[in-house]
């Protein structure tokens, strides 16, 4: 498998490397907001505030092919403190966002975790745990299935394909087993039965560089490959195209992949997957408290807000901004676009 | 003037085809974009069948871009090498099934 580039000091753990690839490699082709703006949209502004995404850090028990996030289990630099999650609590409450969207790394991880669960169902909100399943098997998170069933967390959990081949070509050898025993664990407190308190949904990503298959066509064939070679059930598939950004950007450098890739997100280009977009219904926290359209941009550095973070949050001034957009942002509106709730168009 | 034959250009130049007979062209494209559209086969199994028609007929274009299709449309490396089997199998059926006019005509000359 793979290493953080973190690890390796590899030049493209700088965000400024990586858009400066992403740059070169559309050198000559009409920038994201051109395509915007020729698509009718002057401006991506912001539609009403539903999702609290918060990025509680890097470190992760695995270290996946395609990450964004460059996490991996040497990935304890960058972790959440108590009070930056007490500071997005605050800040939560100073919007009417129903969906606090907990990601990472493996947010399971951090010692914090299960305080934000709390304090978020406490106030009422959908939370949604992005899971990559094998964190529940680790004998230090013995009984958390349960406990997120108890507390009617949704799982989102990421797994590529129904195959094993697949499956361990981007999450590593073993991942596939790992997967399948978790979410018999999932199902066996309960979640994926068509329970709306038990909500488990998958999330796959592409292994390789093309676009992600339009969700509604596969979600049917999934359901039947995993109930028939497991017993396994689950409620919705979620599929989301690949960013050009960290880990996935380095595989497709190394592959010779970048340059088609960038061509085949920007030649599908699909306006009726804009409005949907994830960074106009999102806000995204990082671990140090940064403010951020989406999960994408914090791993690039494009800060939304300014000089505003989690401390000194102003919901009326965010609603205000314009998203930040560059290249990599082809990957949400391409073919039948992508979002952390999947398709949008 | 190429010192080659196929090239990887050739596919995404390939609407330039147009130039020398455009009517036909136009005709022969909108014909093409609605043969793949979903209709009573999905755009899934359309363009598995056309990645088993490619390795039949032989087109490295085609090839290349129907496997990246049927990728995009959900379908995985497993299913797709059974498709080119189909194609394969196919093809060496229609083969040996020529073997029967062989056999008869054996039959009639040979003692």
């Amino acid at each position: 498998m793979t290493s953080t580039l973190s690890s390796r000091r590899a030049p493209l753990a700088n965000p400024i490397e990586q858009l400066a690839a992403l740059a070169a490699s559309t050198a000559g082709r009409p920038s994201f907001d051109e395509t915007l703006r020729g698509a009718g949209w002057p401006a991506l502004t912001p539609a009403t505030l539903e999702i609290f995404q918060i990025n509680l850090g890097k470190l992760c028990n695995m270290t996946c092919r395609h990450c964004h996030v460059d996490a991996g289990p040497d990935r304890s630099d960058a972790m959440m403190t108590r009070a930056t999650v007490d500071a997005c609590l605050r800040a939560l409450d100073q919007t009417a966002a129903y969906t606090v969207d907990i990601t990472g790394g493996a947010p399971e991880l951090h010692p914090e975790f299960r305080y934000l669960v709390e304090e978020s169902r406490g106030r009422g909100k959908h939370v949604i745990d992005r899971c990559n399943l094998s964190v529940l098997l680790l004998a230090r998170n013995a009984g958390l299935a349960e406990w997120l069933a108890d507390r009617e967390v949704e799982i989102v959990a990421s797994l590529p394909h129904y195959r094993q081949r697949n499956t361990d070509a981007q999450r590593g050898d073993g991942a596939f087993e790992k997967s399948i025993e978790a979410l018999k664990l999932l199902n066996s407190v309960g979640y994926g039965q068509a329970n709306p308190r038990r909500v488990l949904s998958l999330m796959t990503n592409p292994t390789g560089a093309f676009l992600a298959a339009p969700q509604s066509s596969i979600e049917g064939e999934w359901k039947t490959a995993l109930q028939r070679d497991f017993g396994i059930t689950f409620d919705r598939l979620l599929a989301l195209n690949n960013m050009p950004i960290s880990r996935f950007l380095e595989w497709l450098i190394e592959t010779d992949n970048l340059d088609s890739y960038m061509s085949r997100l920007i030649d599908a280009f699909n306006p009726g997957a804009v409005s949907g977009v994830m960074c106009r219904n999102t806000i995204s926290v990082s671990w140090d408290g940064r403010l951020f359209d989406c999960d994408f941009n914090q791993m690039l550095d494009l800060d939304a807000a300014g000089a505003m973070t989690i401390e000194t949050f102003d919901f009326a001034q965010w609603q205000k901004r314009s998203v930040v957009t560059r290249s990599h942002c082809f990957g949400c509106t391409a073919g039948a676009g992508s979002s952390c709730g999947g398709s949008t168009a | 003037m190429s010192d080659h034959y196929y090239s990887p250009d050739h596919l995404k130049a390939f609407g330039t085809i147009s130039e020398g007979a455009p009517e036909l062209g136009k005709k022969f494209f909108e014909y093409y974009s609605a043969v793949f559209a979903a209709g009573a086969l999905t755009e899934r199994e359309k363009a598995l069948i056309a990645l088993a028609v490619a390795h039949t007929v032989q087109c490295p274009y085609c090839i290349d871009a129907y496997t990246t299709e049927c990728l995009q449309k959900g379908s995985d490396v497993e299913q797709m090498t059974e498709a080119v089997h189909v194609a394969c199998a196919i093809r060496g059926g229609a083969s040996l099934v020529h073997g029967m006019q062989m056999k008869e005509h054996a039959e009639k000359v040979g003692m």
